[in-house]
This record gives structure tokens, sequence and C-alpha cells, in this order.
């Protein structure tokens, strides 16, 4: 396929994308076929795809680098440990947070959510306090502050959306009260692509003196995150949603919020001194990584971080810009396609359905032609509501797919139209 | 397997047109049926007089599969006695799982045979079950059946 010539978010015409030495480095895209097909990938925003990178990282650290860290004074321990808080830079200057200690590793962005809802929410939340969400939520965004509103007696607000799938800002700006203690918003809504604007959400939030936080699922695969100009108080991702493994995620916190939160599991790492009468619990962000942590993991979601740097971010938008573009004229070409979320700042997520075909007979039939969806609820239970619809069909897209793919999944979405007409 | 090959004219028409689609008046017997996984959610009506079904519905909302499974299996059961019925949805379950090879022995699966595709795919297997178990459930006057988490009926199928 020919490289797109790009118009990048700054507005300077880059370079050309070549998708081809990309899609080389994926091993999985080359390697499997589906029913004599070649594979179409489109279900990124489940779980991305590994570069050959990030596996012989996971391999070299395995083959020679592994021991538990922070605990050894052999070799291995502290080239282990060496490694993984490396790893923590890394993630610090992808999301250009201030310093390192602000960067905890958990399991992955449901944790980080949870740890949030622990570590600050039950230290500072109580009856009668309202935290605020959208209705664009994953259930991961919505269940651990309802577990809390429940424990608490505090009030979960939702705000509003409208037909496109965007936040109403008018709504969202009127639900704040003196009783307001936490906002937490997606970046990107995983089941509409919708991008919400979240550097508004946290001046109108801290105008109230109120903390926010924002689950960034969905974003860092897609564009640039920068936490200090957004001046967001958490935000979280997931490894296996940006090319790494799974098993890791990320919780930034600003340093003095971590600071006065409560730690979110006891055990080792997490403390300075036990003695059965007092714990002394250790400082940030050690205080909220008890236990062994994902070792090879973080190291190896820092090699991703890595890739997705060097490919570039600015790039990667504006590529995906046009396959999300191309992917939603193709699929309006279609009779009988309803595309599901039409914001106006979308990253490349298209939910569909096909008429009245339920998704899931939508999703088996793409897959007989090599293409992978996701059809479902897409754990977005709400935002299905919303929109009237049990379950939709999904692509996401990420910077490896390519036109021709776009053209593999209408052809299928075509078929299915066809065949049920 | 190809899906596609699933997908055949009978399955996509009783799709389209749900036969013994409703609500059976002052029925004896009902049962939901709930597959949370893609949603399947259908609802099983009959009418027992003597041992026999005289009547039997459905309705809900599912996928392809589901639904023209639940409509070729009120064609298939109405009339029928509630042991006779029975064994069907036993017969229908061991060809679904792949217990079953309809090409051999003898069985009273008829058209349902053309089902029998659905062994081979393993996410669709609960959509072409469900309709049989919440038909077996209301014959059990059991009110609700899922098939995901403790009451999952097929856990060990
Ligand atoms: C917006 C959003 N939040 C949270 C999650 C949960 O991610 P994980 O399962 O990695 O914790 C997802 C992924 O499905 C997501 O898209």
């Amino acid at each position: 396929m020919s490289a797109l010539p790009l118009q990048t978010p700054s507005g300077i015409i880059a370079a050309p994308f070549d998708v081809e030495p990309i899609r080389a480095d994926f091993p999985i895209l080359g390697e499997v076929r589906v029913n004599g097909k070649p594979l179409a990938y489109l279900d990124n925003g489940a779980s991305s795809q590994m570069p050959q990178q990030v596996i012989d990282r996971l391999v070299r650290y395995q083959t020679r680098e592994h021991a538990n860290i922070h605990r050894g004074v052999h070799y291995l321990s502290a080239t282990a440990t060496a490694a993984f808080e490396a790893a923590r830079v890394t993630v610090q200057r992808f999301l250009n947070a201030r310093q390192d200690r602000e960067i905890v590793f958990t399991s992955n962005v449901t944790d980080s959510i949870n740890l949030v809802a622990h570590g600050y929410g039950r230290a500072f939340i109580g009856a009668g306090d309202e935290i605020i969400i959208t209705h664009l939520e994953h259930h991961a965004n919505i269940v651990p502050w309802q577990m809390l509103c429940e424990e608490k007696g505090a009030k979960l607000r939702v705000a509003p959306i409208n037909d496109s799938g965007e936040v109403i800002m008018e709504e969202f700006e009127k639900l704040f009260s003196p009783r307001t203690r936490f906002v937490s918003v997606t970046h990107v809504a995983n089941a509409l692509g919708t991008i919400n604007p979240v550097r508004e959400m946290t001046e109108i939030a801290h105008r109230h003196g109120v903390p926010i936080m924002i689950d960034g699922a969905q974003a860092v695969q897609h564009m640039a995150v920068d936490v200090q100009a957004l001046d967001c108080d958490f935000y979280a991702f997931t490894g296996h949603k940006v090319f790494g493994p799974t098993g890791v995620g990320v919780l930034y916190g600003k340093a003095a919020l971590l600071e006065k939160m409560r730690p979110f599991r006891g055990g080792g790492d997490m403390i300075l001194s036990v003695t059965f009468e007092k714990t002394t619990y250790n400082v940030i962000p050690y205080k909220f990584e008890a236990g062994t942590p994902p070792i090879s993991q973080a190291i190896a979601l820092a090699t991703a971080l890595d890739y997705v740097t060097g490919v570039g971010l600015d790039r990667i938008a504006a590529y995906e810009n046009e396959l999300l573009r191309y992917a939603t004229e193709s699929l309006r070409a279609i009779p009988d396609v309803r595309i599901i979320g039409e914001a106006q700042q979308k990253a490349s997520v298209l939910s569909f359905n096909v008429g009245e075909v339920h998704p899931h007979d939508v999703g088996s039939l793409l897959n007989d032609d090599g293409v992978a969806v996701r059809t479902g609820h897409h754990c977005a239970q709400p935002v299905m509501d919303r929109f009237g619809v049990a379950a939709t069909a999904r692509a996401s897209f990420a910077f490896y797919n390519t036109l021709a793919e776009v053209d593999q999944l209408a052809a299928s979405v075509r078929r299915v139209q066809k065949l049920f007409a | 397997m190809d899906s596609t090959q699933l997908y055949q004219e009978i399955i996509l028409d009783h799709n389209k047109k749900p036969r013994n689609w409703g609500k059976v008046e002052g029925c004896t017997h009902k049962s939901e049926g709930l597959n949370p996984l893609c949603g399947d959610h259908i609802w099983v009506t009959l009418k027992v007089v003597d041992d026999a079904i005289e009547n039997v519905a459905f309705e809900g909302k599912s996928c392809a599969i589901c639904k023209a499974s639940a409509s070729m299996m009120t064609t298939a059961v109405k009339g029928k006695k509630l042991a006779e019925a029975d064994a069907l949805v036993q017969e229908f379950r061991e060809m679904a799982t792949g217990k079953l090879d309809v090409g051999q022995g003898t069985h009273h699966l008829g058209r349902l045979t053309v089902f029998a595709g659905v062994k081979d795919l393993p996410a669709r297997v609960k959509c072409a079950i469900l309709p049989w178990h919440t038909l077996h459930a209301a014959f059990a006057q059991e009110a609700t059946i899922s098939t995901e988490g403790a009451n999952d009926p097929f856990a060990n199928a």
C-alpha cells in the first residue's frame, strides 16, 4: 500500500506515514491467517498487539535479568531493580510527569482506578458527598465509585451526553455542588471513540476545588498526553492496550495527593518497618506497590512506550484520523449501517450496527472474512442504553492497520448486509 | 468451520420470520433464558395438557442463531409428549456440543441438524442451546436460567 501524506495536529505536513515497515515489526500480523484469509485485526480497543522489540525485551529480561526487585544485594536483583526503575522513568517522560515517584505501577487500569477509589476515596469522601463521572464511562470507571458510594453513603452524579456521544459541558458543570469531592472521567470513550475535552473538564473541576482523575486506557495509544499541561490530579492507563504486555497498568498522581492517600493493599515493599504494634508505610510510589510487582511487564511496557514515541504520537494521530475518516465513509455508504457515536473529536474507534442484525452474528460473519472486531456492550452498558441498542460491533484501529484492511472490513459488512437483507 | 455455512437459508428465514412468536395464553409452564455474554434473552411459555405440549411460544431479543433455534424448537416440540420433547432437548444439546454425530445412529433431530455446525464455533454454542435449556427449565418449573456463573448449565457440558 502506498504511504499516506499526513496533516498532523500541529498543522505541519509531515513525511508520509509508511505503514509497511511498521507492520513488519508486529509478527502476529503476518503469522496469523483466519479461515484462509489475511487477518485484519481491528480489535485494538480490547487489546493491542506487541512489536518484536517488546517481545525481545521480555525474552531478554527472562533470559538474563530476572530476580525479585528492591530486596537482593546480588547482581540479578540489582539488574532487575535498575530496569524496573528505569521503566518508571520512561513512563514519567511518556506522560511528562514532574517526578518519577508520581508513577505507580499497578496491574491494569481497573486496578489503578480502584487504588484511587480506596486510597483517596475512602479517606476523603464521606456521607452526602458527591462524585461526578460521565455517561461515557467503561464499567471500570463506574463500579469502583458506586462501591465507594454504597459504603460511604455518597452520591454518584453522571454528566449526560448528546446524540453524537459528546458530554454536554454545561450539564457537566451544573453537576458541581459544595458537596462535590471527586471527578473521574474517561479521556477517550471505549465504546464510541469520543475524545472528552479533559483539559477543560480539569479546569472546571479545579475551579470548584475538586480533584480529577482521567481514565486514559483508550487515549495513550492514540495521542500524546502531557499530565502537566492537562493539570489533572490522576491519570491512568493499561499496558496491553498500548502495545505492551497484560498484567501491568499505570497510575500517575500528583505527589502531594499520593502522599496524603492511604495505601490500597498491605504487604511487602509498601512498608518501611513492621512490628505487631505498628507499621510505617514506605514513601510514594512504593506505598502503593505492595507485593512483587509485574516486573517483566513494566520493563516491556517501557519498551512499548519507547516504540510508540519513536513512531511519533502526532504522526500516529494523523494517520489514524485518515483511517477513521475512510472507514466512516466506507461503512456509511452501506445500506442499513448505523454508526453509533459521531462526536466531532474522535479517536479511531468505530461502533456500528447493520440494520437489525445482532452484533454477534455480524462478528461471526466478519471473522469468516478474517476481520476481527469486538461485539457486545463493550463494558459500557449505560452508553448502549443511551443509544437504545443492546450491543454494537466495534472496529478499533491502531497505527499498524491499513486502508486495505478498511476495505476488507467494508466488503465483509456489505456481505452481512446482503445476507440478512 | 466457517460460520457462513451455519447461516443457511432456513436459519435466516426463521430469524426473519420466527414461528410461534409471543406468549401462550393461559400457559402452564414458563421460563426465562439469559446469555449475559452476548445478551441473548428469551422467554418460553407453554401450555401442557395431559403431559403433551398443546402450545408453545417464545419471544425476546437475541442473535439470529438463538432466534432461529428457538423458532425451529417450537415447531419441533409442539404436540409432543413432555418426555419426547425432553429427549429432543438432550439430543440437540449433544449435537451442539459435538457429542452426537448426526450422520451416525438414530436421532429425532430432523431439520434441526442445520445447527450441527455450531459445535465448531465455541463462541456460538450457547446461543443455539439457550432456547432448549430454557424449555427444559420450563418443564422443571424453574423461573430463570443463565448461561453464566454458578447457574451455568453447560459448565461441564
Ligand atoms: C476506557 C477504559 N477503561 C478501563 C478499561 C479496563 O482496562 P483493563 O481491563 O486493562 O483494566 C478499558 C478496557 O477495556 C477501557 O477501554
